[in-house]
């Protein structure tokens, strides 16, 4: 062993200060917990191309608003009922104009005589409704609904959760024992019950979704309030006199940020869901109005002859819930390293 | 144990005397009567409806008369079968209804079960990451999309099953599914999520390092450890699937509660929609009891616990 | 010369991370003799667990062996398969977990934890099982174990699961127990009495211990011999007598030297932290915490230098061309009754 080791006169004098302490300096850049979340999410492939997906989506959806005008897509044009979809330059069976009608396939456009450079991407509904814009135009109603929706519910169960966390005690009991009784009424039956009442329209489907959802949020940020209450920083800040309301802006609402981020994300699809859920067994958003759920109802009632009525509104609304849902996951990923682990 | 049970169980009558009291004020602010879908009726017809009904007492005796009847089983007359009593309404249908609940609820977490063991037990490998992406479509996608989906291409084209109707098991297949791929997909997430903490922990690698098999510590020690806490999501799924069998039932024509509710819903049925909502709720409440009773039975740290109260 | 139940040599085990490699284990050699108690010392980090682990084949999926064996009766455990490994685990080689908070099932009645292994290792039936379950449980000092042993973990308190614990590892007679800081999570009389137990334990079951812990204050009453680790490597060891009282490593003097003793209340910490060992330097890894490093130490590897036949040391200030240096008081202290001991022992044989 000893043979092996070649030695330098000076290789025994004594190393420079300096050299010391070089292995601290090494020390990754600390990152923000902000910065550090985002990194993570990049790296979910999933959530990361479903961001995108959402904000295309929510791009075409509002930005569609300066193309497509109401009055038209509410207004029937029967000699164009019930086309397939027709793409310029496709000769794809299905998307050429032709449909299949008892095992063959036909040429509706043709037998409809109607003008060859007319097109309709995604085809049109019984009364003769270019679907693509009708689909683009109920993705937005949806959208509305949803995110207005998830907005109240939001306020609502953080406002709700933070006081009746920070009050404690009899306020906390009692607050705590209401939204016990509301969640043991399925939020369905809320539902229903506040779309009788109300007139039925966006607006109390707005507000019937945001009444029956918050509850969930509120018992998550109850939770997290209970802790924070406890922290230092918190006790530190009380002591100072600190105003209760100042307190919760600044010391709560930003520690809580995560868990109202993710649950947000959760709430966004169901939101979207129940919306569609209403629309579609026929108490939610009406003809002529239109939303996903109200394309899904009238293509299923064609689904047997004219199965792409409603295939391309199911596939916007699976693709809008897999992008929400695979970006929550993602969202409690990266706030919460651990739970990937 | 028994106060806490008690303690319970009040509060289980506070919260469904609260529904029913919210829910019949409601209903009166509800502009329709029995009579505003059928034709023109004379006002002597309209004076008889009335009495028929009880519409001409004062609303604070009505009330009275409504939670006396409650009390007693009774539901009030629907205003779409006239002299149908909503309890016989809703008795003649919950069978259905229960059938496919609990149909679907079986299948939903068994299959989901085995998914989400099965993901986890490979966790980071394409097992898991198509279990997962699975679930995220079951969970994603809206049952009565898949329902639709299912009657057509299944029953219509295939001809496995049949399209519609109640009638032997082979009728309750596709809605079990449709209905059931909700819970199914959720589960799988769930126990995905429980086991690999649990298969993480160390009384799990105290296992390994006993010498136990890969099967004996998943089938003796990660299974029953990531289940228990599963007993908490039968509450939630009771919701899903009542929500979901409003929809369900609908699109395969099954003669069930949530049939009847979408039913009364359109109709201004308002006995019915009063008596289907307390149904809802009733059952919602006793499951989640039971749920906690349950959990406090199979997991041994919260059976102690209880005792002590 | 006793038995050699034990010998590890060159080991060498990598954790693929997304950063990179990490050099856990870097050329490890220890050995353990029959009815010994070796410790294995070391801050945190050191790989002290990520050792005692490859023995018994319980690694992270992420975990390498890239070289190296553990000779244990004749065969390679690094080379067995799981099949394999699992009729040794708990069996011939037993393990104790740090914290005994966690390390039991919560759901499953003591009893048939303690009975698992003899189930699986004897093919026992379940009754005769819980019989020697409750056995073990008298030997590990468990109060009424007839009616304890249908309890569940909650119902014990930290002490009491860990002589649980203890009964589940040693409840098949195992040739080699391992303990991973048996103690660290309890509160010093409890470790005092847990400590005791593991010792009378081992005279009955006759059973050879390797003690991991970062405190070297439990290790003077425990072990025969110690290794010292740093940095995934073992940097020195001798029996007990010799690292406590004629250390020669700079990093044993630091571990010494922040160890409370009834003649100094100067604790002083070893300042600086462990290296990265995604990237482990050259040379001696102590180097850059040393106050007697030269520059030498960070360009080649110290070599084990003999210090006596049970006693080596790696560090380039055994070299004989290396400077005299002045260790700390306390170590100048410990090795003048190191000095004295041994002209006691002289002067009596
Ligand atoms: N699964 C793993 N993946 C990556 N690195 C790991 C893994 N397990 C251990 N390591 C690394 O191996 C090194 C040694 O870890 P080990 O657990 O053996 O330390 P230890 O000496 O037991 O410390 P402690 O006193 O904290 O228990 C550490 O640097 C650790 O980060
Ligand atoms: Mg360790």
């Amino acid at each position: 062993m000893e043979e092996k080791i070649k030695l330098n006169p000076d290789s025994f004098e004594a190393l420079p200060k300096a050299e010391e302490l070089d292995n601290e300096k090494i020390a990754a850049p600390s990152l923000t917990f902000v910065q550090d979340a985002w990194r993570r999410l990049k790296m979910n492939k999933g959530a990361f191309i479903s961001l995108w997906i959402i904000v295309l989506m929510l791009i075409v959806a509002f930005g569609s608003s300066f193309f497509i005008d109401h009055d038209s897509l509410v207004k029937s044009a029967p000699n164009y009922a019930n086309l397939p979809a027709k793409i310029p330059g496709v000769p794809i069976n299905g998307f050429n104009g032709k449909l299949k009608v008892a095992g063959e396939w036909v040429d509706e456009y043709k037998q409809n005589n109607i003008s060859s450079d007319k097109y309709f991407v995604l085809g049109t509904d019984y009364l003769g409704r270019s679907l693509a814009e009708r689909i683009i135009y109920g993705t937005k109603v949806s959208l509305i609904v949803a995110l207005v929706a998830t907005f109240f519910d939001l306020t609502i169960g953080v406002a709700y959760g933070i006081i009746s966390g920070w009050k404690g005690g009899r306020v906390d009991n009692v607050m705590q024992r209401i939204i016990e009784i509301i969640s043991s009424v399925p939020s369905l039956v809320i539902v229903v019950l506040m779309l009788l009442v109300l007139k039925p329209g966006m607006t109390s489907i707005i507000a019937a979704i945001a009444i029956s959802s918050w509850t969930t949020m509120a018992r998550m940020i109850r939770a997290e309030t209970l802790q924070l209450k406890s922290q230092e920083y918190v006790l530190a800040a009380r002591s100072l006199g600190e105003s209760a309301p100042k307190i919760a802006w600044k010391h709560l609402v930003p520690n809580l940020s995560s868990i109202i981020i993710i649950q947000t994300m959760y709430t966004i699809p169901t939101a979207i869901f129940f919306e569609a859920f209403l629309s579609f067994i026929g108490i939610g958003i009406s003809a002529p109005e239109t939303s996903l759920g109200v394309l899904l109802n009238d293509g299923q009632k064609n689904f047997q002859f004219l199965p792409y009525q409603m295939w391309y509104p199911a596939i916007v609304l699976c693709v809008l819930m897999i992008a929400f849902n695979l970006l929550g996951d993602g969202l409690r990923d990266a706030f919460d390293p651990k739970t990937r682990r | 144990m028994r106060k806490y049970l008690l303690k319970r169980v009040f509060y289980m009558v506070l919260t469904l005397f609260l529904v029913a009291t919210i829910t019949f004020f409601l209903m009166k602010l509800m502009p329709g009567t029995p009579y505003s879908n059928q034709e023109k009726m004379t006002p002597q017809q309209i004076q008889i409806m009335n009495e028929q009904y009880g519409l001409n007492k004062p609303i604070w005796l009505q009330y009275l008369i409504y939670l006396g009847g409650m009390l007693h089983g009774d539901l009030g007359t629907s205003f779409q079968y006239s002299n149908q009593p909503v309890s016989y309404l809703i008795s003649s249908r919950i069978g259905a209804s229960a059938q496919l609940g609990l149909q679907a609820m079986i299948f939903g977490v068994v299959i989901g079960i085995i998914i989400g063991s099965f993901a986890a037990i490979n966790r980071n490998t394409w097992i898991d990451t198509l279990c997962t992406i699975l679930s995220i479509i079951g969970k994603s996608v809206p049952n009565f999309v898949l329902a639709v989906l299912l009657q057509f291409y299944i029953a219509l084209k295939l001809g496995w099953f049949p399209i519609a109707d109640w009638g032997g098991f082979s009728y309750t297949v596709l809605p079990t599914i449709a209905l059931g791929v909700g819970p199914l997909a959720e589960t799988a997430r769930f126990i995905r999520t429980g086991m690999v903490d649990v298969l993480n922990s160390d009384y799990i690698e105290l296992a390994r390092a006993k010498g136990l098999t890969k099967f004996g510590i998943v089938y003796h020690h990660a299974l029953r450890n990531s289940l228990i806490p599963l007993v908490t999501l039968i509450g939630p799924y009771t919701v899903a699937l009542m929500t979901g069998s409003m929809v369900i039932e609908n699109i395969f024509s099954i003669p069930g509660i949530g049939e009847q509710f979408v039913k009364s819903i359109t109709t201004n049925d308002y006995p019915t929609i009063m008596g289907v909502t307390m149904l809802f709720s009733a059952g919602l409440v006793v499951v989640i009891l039971l749920t906690d009773i349950v959990y406090g039975i199979i997991d041994p740290r919260i059976r102690l616990s209880g005792n002590g109260d | 010369m006793a038995e050699r139940i034990l010998d590890v040599k060159n080991l060498e085990i990598n954790f693929h991370t997304y950063a990179g490699d990490v050099k856990a284990i870097r050329d490890v050699s220890f050995h353990l003799d029959k009815g010994e108690t070796l410790a294995i010392v070391g801050e945190s980090g050191s790989g002290k667990s990520v050792t005692t682990k490859s023995l018994m084949g319980l690694l992270a999926n992420n975990a390498e062996v890239v070289g190296g064996s553990v000779m244990y009766h004749g065969q390679d455990i690094l080379k067995k398969s799981e099949k394999e490994m699992q009729n040794i685990r708990g069996k011939d080689i037993a393990m104790i977990f740090q914290d005994p908070m966690t390390s039991l099932d919560p759901t499953m009645k003591i009893g048939q934890q303690i009975a698992e292994p003899l189930m699986k290792h004897k093919k026992m039936e379940k009754k005769k099982a819980w019989a020697q379950a409750l056995d073990i449980l008298k030997l590990v000092g468990i109060v009424d174990p007839e009616k304890r042993i249908n309890e569940y973990p909650h119902q014990f308190s930290g002490g009491m699961r860990q002589r649980i614990v203890i009964a589940i590892a040693l409840v098949c007679y195992p040739e080699i127990l391992i303990a991973d800081e048996p103690t660290t999570a309890l509160d010093v009389t409890i470790q005092a009495q847990i400590l005791d137990l593991m010792k009378e334990l081992q005279s009955k079951i006759e059973t050879s211990i390797i003690f991991i812990t970062h405190d070297l204050g439990v290790v003077a009453g425990m072990a025969n011999r110690v290794a010292v680790m740093y940095a995934g490597k073992i940097v020195e060891y001798g029996t007990v007598d010799e690292i406590f009282y004629n250390p020669q490593h700079p990093y044993t003097w630091g571990l010494l030297n922040s160890m409370p003793t009834l003649s100094s209340t100067l604790l002083e910490a070893i300042p600086g932290t462990p290296p990265d060992l995604l990237d482990p330097p050259k040379g001696d890894a102590f180097a850059a915490r040393s106050t007697y490093a030269m520059k030498i130490d960070v360009e080649q590897e110290p070599p084990f230098f003999k210090v006596s036949d049970t006693h080596y040391a790696a560090t380039w200030l055994l070299h004989p061309d290396a400077p005299k240096v002045t260790p700390p008081t306390e170590i100048i202290r410990r090795q003048k009754l190191f000095a004295e001991m041994s002209v006691n022992k002289s002067v009596k044989a």
